[in-house]
């Protein structure tokens, strides 16, 4: 006896539907929480329509075939979505995994005289709806990976403020440890701040970056240079004893570079730079 | 053919270059300003590249030289105005232009120009020539 599944499913779609609700909601993971009912209801209807219309005898073996395009689409859009409201990849899966239950517990009722029909149709659903499970745990984790990315940029970018201290005087304090892509970043801040202030200026501290090596203090001073050719002048502050050290071990010359010790002194010379003073008025109060 | 014009202005020399450089512009740049210096006298000669937003090795090395070549003829340069990505794409490319001097905008480099160069002899051209706000 040969079955048509595309039919079969066609005709019983709403009692799948039925059954996979119910499924879903007697299942204690159920997420009322970050999803009403209702929503969950029209999701899954939506995934099972896309599946029954797509599935056919024909294309059941081969879960990578075009005719499934739509249906991954929809299984990635939901996937996706339950990453970013705060599923697990565990509640997903099931969420996936329980329509193949509901499916098979319909074919059973429906297939009941023939088990060699049933086996090989289960079978084959089983299979077919195990490939779709495992590209909902592909775009969930896609989805996370998004995420992270964006979340790096973001951090990328809130840690290179360039700070106005003074009319003229820019710092950067950089924190955190300077890679190529980094580096990149501080400049191209640096030199369009320099641009838009008209500084002639720029401090350099590097009192939070925790290690230099030959690689650091190359973009250092390749930072230092652009500066140069700008037009302006690039302090390097906030050396460390340590970072001295290894500086010098590693046999870096930063002859041709202003370096200070601490922001404090690399301002005052760029006070003295600028022909600015500081000094106490009569009243013991700094100002300028 | 195309020239950059070169502009005398006391006993400097201004050039401001407001169109892309070709490689055959910047050649002829570079040998009419160094006529131009030994014609005049200049002593000091100021670049204005702020509308230059692409440069390639060779532009670089013109530059170079041009402030070499000047510097040479006893005339100070001074390049100003060079846009951020310009001074990256420079540095990326391994040239630091070390014998020229830089400045952030004409009046800086003016400035600096003049400080180079310490007392000023032609005032009277200045006085017709120049237009800062000073």
């Amino acid at each position: 006896m040969k079955v048509d599944i595309s039919k079969l499913l066609q005709k019983k779609k709403k009692q799948i539907l039925e059954q996979w609700m119910n499924n879903q909601l007697a299942d204690e993971s159920l997420r009322e929480d970050l999803m009403s009912n209702d929503e969950l209801r029209i999701q899954s209807e939506e995934l099972l329509n896309a599946l029954v219309t797509s599935v056919n005898n024909r294309n059941i073996d081969d879960a990578q075939s075009p005719d499934f395009d739509t249906t991954i689409e929809i299984l990635s859009g939901i996937s996706i979505s339950r990453a970013r409201q705060g599923y697990s990849p565990k509640e997903t899966g099931i969420y996936v995994f329980s329509l193949k239950d509901a499916i098979l517990q319909t074919l059973q009722e429906e297939i009941k005289t023939d088990p060699v029909t049933l086996y090989t149709v289960s079978f084959k659903v089983g299979k077919l709806i195990d490939s779709f499970g495992v590209t909902t745990f592909e775009t969930f984790i896609k989805g996370r990976e998004e995420v992270i990315l964006r979340q790096t940029d973001e951090i990328a970018e809130i840690s290179t403020p360039v700070i106005r201290v003074w009319d003229g005087i820019l710092a950067l304090p950089i924190i955190g440890t300077l890679d190529s892509a980094r580096t990149q970043v501080v400049m191209e801040n640096l030199l369009q701040q320099i641009v838009d202030s008209g500084s002639s200026i720029a401090i350099l501290d590097i009192s939070g970056v925790p290690a230099v090596d030959s690689l650091v203090a190359q973009h250092l001073i390749k930072t230092v240079s652009a500066t140069r050719l700008m037009g302006a002048e690039c302090i390097i502050s906030g050396i460390r004893p340590e970072i001295a050290q290894t500086v010098v071990h590693l046999g870096i010359d930063l002859s041709n570079i202003v370096t200070k010790a601490s922001l404090a002194s690399a301002l005052r010379y760029a006070f003295t730079m600028l022909q600015l003073e500081v000094r106490k008025t009569a009243k013991e109060k700094n100002s300028l | 053919m195309d020239r950059i014009p070169i502009l005398r202005m006391g006993n400097f020399l201004l050039v401001t270059i407001q169109v892309d450089l070709y490689d055959r512009l910047a050649l002829n740049l570079e040998s009419d300003l160094v006529q131009m210096v030994s014609k005049t006298g200049a002593r000091g000669v100021l670049i204005d590249i702020s509308a230059l937003s692409i440069v390639d090795s060779f532009m670089g090395r013109i530059i170079g030289n041009i402030g070499s070549m000047s510097k040479i003829m006893d005339a100070e340069t001074v390049v100003v105005g060079m846009q951020p990505a310009v001074a990256i794409t420079l540095i990326e490319l391994g040239l630091e232009l070390k014998g020229v001097s830089t400045a952030l905008n004409v009046e800086k480099g003016m400035e600096l120009l003049r400080s180079k160069i310490g007392s000023f002899e032609d005032f009277e051209e200045e006085e017709h020539d120049d237009h800062r706000p000073e």
